[in-house]
Order: structure tokens, then C-alpha cells, then sequence
């Protein structure tokens, strides 16, 4: 800033119009969810009660806040679908990103490890899939995980099996569609942090005389922290919103939030609770991005 | 590179690849059923251009994401060059937050609330709903991609710009941006690919007589698998190779110069 004009209006234009679409498009929409969440669903339109009487003046504010209640998240926290369906979108998010470390550590570090002139090309790679419909990529799986699909079809050829094995619509094929769906997420940042690590340390472990595995545990896992927390955090978060996969791969029993909201909003056209449910995603949201902020940053290589 | 490194690779592109070559392998096979291979056919892609509600679902597919990507561009720019190049500024944080609070929202919510809103306010849905929708969602990856490049970016030709008499807005025109064009390239594709391939939140937000691409192949997807579906996805996933490889093409030209 030192020693440049004073430039503050036109900075100020500028900032103006992304601050105001995002304040009418994205934060006064969440206020609004916030307060519908609040509300009674009625036979109306729009399906609930209260409505604020902008006549009203003091009075018509008063009465309209008295209305408000928490009986919604009451309904959440006592009816055990909702807490069934919290649980499942924590586990299912859970458990696909223990995996999805577990697959994408050594597959970034093998990308780290490609030869340089190799590297630009194989993260495009695991790039394209990133940008491929993701609505498309799920559905692949289908034809590959159904009773008469080819994954049975491989495995009785194999005389591996005598009767298909039912795989789609249960919680295997929900996990395989998450881990496979966001492989990339995991793998990016992972490797943006890896490529990073100077080599002399891993030369200077070896040198020591530690096996390669033992550098690897010892040196990149750990120096590589950072860039795991990123991608894990980058998958978890998404996914325990997730409504596709839990949709397409999983079966009727399969619960997860994002789905209970759709259901709940398209269905049984419960506006107030499907507010609820989607400020309890949020909520469930904002531990890991609080929790992790500064790893996120880290993997998208951003100076404080 | 050893032999591990070289199979965690081959492992990993295989898992990626693998659904979408069956896919695409599928989509040229005569038999609808996936276990049966009755001989290579295109009558799939055939099928596909007389199924009208496809062929007007693509269409507004298509105006959305070039209307959004659009929009989503010159907001995300402004963000990022007013995060990158202001310093501090009252209300920094409400803005950061604002900008990337998209990224990290769950779609469900963003559809939701826009659709709250979008009642709440009377303005009826459809084409302009999901413009909006689309374009406040991909103007915080937009920031991203055009941050990431500003940071990058060489400060002492915009400060000698403006020691030579350029005010702020010649600056921005003349050095600031043609500097950041492969940015805004990738960033716009960016946003194009994100608004091409929404389902949640278009389903929320959108109304009779604007269902988007994704919205149409969802409903046909729900009853199964569908040849038809394996054709319109291998174009799809064609055309988005396509424009990834052209747009890598595009930085590692920038990176030579």
C-alpha cells in the first residue's frame, strides 16, 4: 500500500458488485432458510406460518418473532430418523475418507514421484475425471455393481461366486461411489503439498540407511500432514451433504441428510423442517472448516 | 520409478477410468443389456438426436452455463483482484467469507435457501433462477483460480504503470488483466463445467419448461441403466476432455512464453 495514490473509490467499485450479489444471493437466502427453519409448516402459500407483516411496523415485528419456535429441531433431535440420518451421513463421510486417504497417499506420492516431464500430464489425469459429470461418473457405476451387471458377471467367470452378489443399493456401493467420486478432491491437494517437500530430506533419511518404506513413513507421511487434513477435510465436507450418490448407489435404507432434506422438501413439501435439516448439514459443516481452515490453505497453497 | 510407484499409478488411473471407459465402450454396443455385447452400433446416438427433451434440455443447459460462466467471471475477478490487491478493507472478513462461503456450502443448502428466496421475493423460476443460482456458486472457484494466479503475478509492472501516470482502472485494463488472461480462461471453464454438470441445485431452483441436462439424464438415470444415457454422457465426457486438454494446452503455452 505504501507510497500508492489514494485509490479508495475506485477499490470501493470494485468490491461492489460481488459484495452485493453475494449479499442478496447467498447471505440473505441463508438468513431466510434460518428463519423458515423457525416456522410452522401450514396449508399456504408459501406452506408456513409466520409471515412478517412489513405494515405491521414494531408490532407486526414482535408478534412475528413471538411466533417463532424451535419445535423443527425439537422434531430433529427426538425423531430418530433425523438422527439416524445424521449418523449416516457421519459415517458414510467417515468412512469414505479413512479409505480415501488410505488410496490417495500413495497415489499422490507416486505422482510426486513420476518422472517431472511425466507429471503435468498424469495430473491432468486425475484432473479430467474431476470435471467429468459427476452425476454421469456415479451412474457408470451402476451398470458395473447390479445383480446382472459386469462386476458379478467377472466374478462368476471367475468361479469366484455361484450367485450374484446384490451390491448396488446397499452401503457398500455407496462407499465405493464416494471414494470413487472423490478420489481427486483427495489426491490435488495431497499432491500440490508432496511436490513441495525438498527431496534432500528423503535423500538424507536414505542415506542414514532407512529402507525406502521407512523414508516414506517416517519423512513424507508425516511432513505431508498438512496436504492429508486438506484432502480429507476437502471430501468430508461435501459428502456428508451428498444427495446423488446416497440417491443412485444406495438402497431405501441408505440415510443421509442430504437426501432426508430432499425428501422431506419434494415429497412431504415440509418447508420449515427441510430449513432445519439443511442448517443441521451446516452446522455438522462448519466443525471440520473451522477445524481444519488453516490445512485448507495450506493445500491450496495460500499465504496467510 | 520403481516398480511401486509405478503400480499405485497404474492402480489409480485404472479405478478413475475404468467406470467411464465401460461407459463409453457401452455406449457403441447394439444390445441394451450391459452383459451382452450384440456387435458395435452407433443407433444409441441415433436415438439420441430425436429425443427432443434431451435436445432442449442441453439447450438451456448450454445458455445457463455460458450466462452464469459469464457472469461468474467478471464477479469472481473483481473479488479476487479486490482480496489480492486492497490490503486491508473494512469488512475484509464478512467479504472473504462471502466469496468463498459457496465453495464450502452443501449444495442442498445453497438450492434451498436460493429457492426460499427466490418464492419469497415472487420472482418466478426458471432460466434467469438458475443463472443466478449458478453464477453464486461459481464465483468463489472462479476467486480461487484468479487469486492463485495474481499471486503469482509480477507486482512491479502494475506499480510501474501507475508510477507512469496510469490511473487504477488503465492499469487494471491495460496490464493487470491481459496478464491475467489464462486465468480468466480457466476460470470461465471452470464455471462453465460446474454449471454444465449441476443437478441439486438447478433441481431446486428451476421451474416448468427450464430442465437443465443433468436434470433430464437424472430422471431417465433413476430407472436404470440406458444405453441412450451411456451415449449422451461419452458426448459429454468428450466434450469436457476436450476443453480441459485445450485449456492446459493454453497455460503450458503461457508457461513457454
Amino acid at each position: 500500500m505504501s507510497g500508492r495514490k489514494p485509490v479508495g473509490l475506485f477499490d470501493r467499485l470494485m468490491r461492489l458488485p460481488a459484495f452485493l450479489w453475494l449479499a442478496a444471493f447467498f447471505l440473505l437466502p441463508f438468513a431466510i432458510t434460518l428463519k423458515i427453519s423457525l416456522s410452522e409448516p401450514a396449508t399456504a402459500i408459501p406452506p408456513y406460518l409466520p409471515l412478517l407483516d412489513w405494515r405491521g411496523g414494531l408490532d407486526g415485528w414482535s408478534t412475528f418473532l413471538e411466533a417463532l419456535n424451535f419445535d423443527n429441531y425439537r422434531t430433529l433431535y427426538a425423531d430418530p430418523l433425523y438422527r439416524d440420518a445424521a449418523l449416516g451421513s457421519l459415517t458414510y463421510a467417515g468412512v469414505a475418507s479413512l479409505i480415501l486417504v488410505a488410496l490417495g497417499t500413495p497415489l499422490a506420492y507416486a505422482l510426486a514421484r513420476a518422472p517431472a516431464r511425466w507429471q503435468p500430464l498424469l495430473v491432468a489425469l486425475v484432473i479430467v475425471p474431476f470435471w467429468t459429470s459427476f452425476l454421469i461418473r456415479v451412474y457408470a457405476w451402476i451398470a458395473i455393481l447390479k445383480p446382472e451387471g459386469l462386476l458379478n458377471l467377472a466374478l462368476r467367470r471367475l468361479g469366484l461366486i455361484d450367485a450374484p452378489l446384490t451390491i448396488l443399493n446397499t452401503e457398500a456401493a455407496v462407499i465405493v461411489g464416494l471414494v470413487y467420486a472423490y478420489l481427486p478432491f483427495m489426491v490435488l491437494p495431497l499432491y500440490a503439498v508432496m511436490n513441495r517437500l525438498d527431496p534432500a530430506l528423503r535423500e538424507a533419511a536414505a542415506d542414514l540407511g532407512a529402507a525406502p518404506s521407512r523414508v516414506f513413513w517416517t519423512v513424507t507421511v508425516p511432513l505431508s500432514l498438512p496436504g492429508i487434513a486438506a484432502g480429507a477435510g476437502l471430501c468430508f465436507i461435501p459428502m456428508v451433504g451428498e444427495f446423488v450418490i446416497p440417491d443412485l448407489l444406495g438402497g431405501s435404507e441408505t440415510l443421509m441428510l442430504g437426501r432426508v432434506l430432499w425428501t422431506e422438501f419434494f415429497s412431504n413439501r415440509d418447508w420449515p423442517l427441510a430449513s432445519a435439516v439443511a442448517v443441521l448439514i451446516l452446522a455438522i459443516v462448519l466443525g471440520p472448516v473451522v477445524l481444519f481452515r488453516d490445512s485448507l490453505r495450506a493445500g491450496e497453497g495460500e499465504a496467510p | 520409478m520403481t516398480w511401486v510407484t509405478r503400480t499405485a499409478l497404474a492402480a489409480g488411473l485404472g479405478f478413475l477410468y475404468g467406470p467411464i471407459v465401460v461407459l463409453i465402450v457401452y455406449s457403441f454396443n447394439a444390445s441394451p443389456l450391459v452383459t451382452v455385447w450384440g456387435g458395435f452400433s452407433t443407433r444409441w446416438y441415433g436415438a439420441l438426436l430425436a429425443d427432443a427433451p434431451l435436445l432442449s434440455a442441453a439447450w438451456v443447459s448450454l445458455k445457463v452455463a455460458i450466462l452464469a460462466s459469464l457472469l461468474a467471471t467478471i464477479l469472481g475477478t473483481l473479488a479476487a483482484l479486490a482480496l489480492k490487491r486492497q490490503g486491508r478493507f473494512r469488512g475484509r472478513a464478512l467479504f472473504t467469507g462471502l466469496v468463498f462461503g459457496p465453495i464450502v456450502m452443501p449444495e442442498v443448502m445453497i438450492g434451498l435457501s436460493l429457492l426460499l428466496m427466490f418464492i419469497g421475493i415472487g420472482l418466478d423460476r426458471g432460466l434467469v433462477t438458475i443463472v443466478i443460482a449458478h453464477t453464486t456458486f461459481c464465483t468463489g472457484f472462479v476467486a480461487v483460480v484468479v487469486g492463485a494466479r495474481l499471486r503469482g503475478l509480477d507486482r512491479s509492472l502494475e506499480e510501474a504503470a501507475a508510477d507512469l501516470g496510469a490511473a487504477p482502472a488503465r492499469v487494471l485494463v491495460t496490464v493487470t488483466l491481459p496478464l491475467l488472461a489464462p486465468a480468466l480462461a480457466t476460470g470461465a471453464l471452470l464455471a462453465f463445467t460446474l454449471s454444465l454438470d449441476d443437478l441439486v441445485i438447478a433441481s431446486f431452483v428451476s421451474g416448468p419448461g427450464s430442465t437443465t441436462l443433468p436434470m433430464r439424464l437424472y430422471s431417465q438415470v433413476r430407472l436404470g441403466v440406458n444405453p441412450e444415457i451411456n451415449a449422451a454422457s461419452t458426448l459429454l465426457v468428450g466434450l469436457v476432455s476436450a476443453a480441459v486438454l485445450l485449456a492446459s494446452w493454453l497455460t503450458a503455452r503461457r508457461g513457454q512464453a
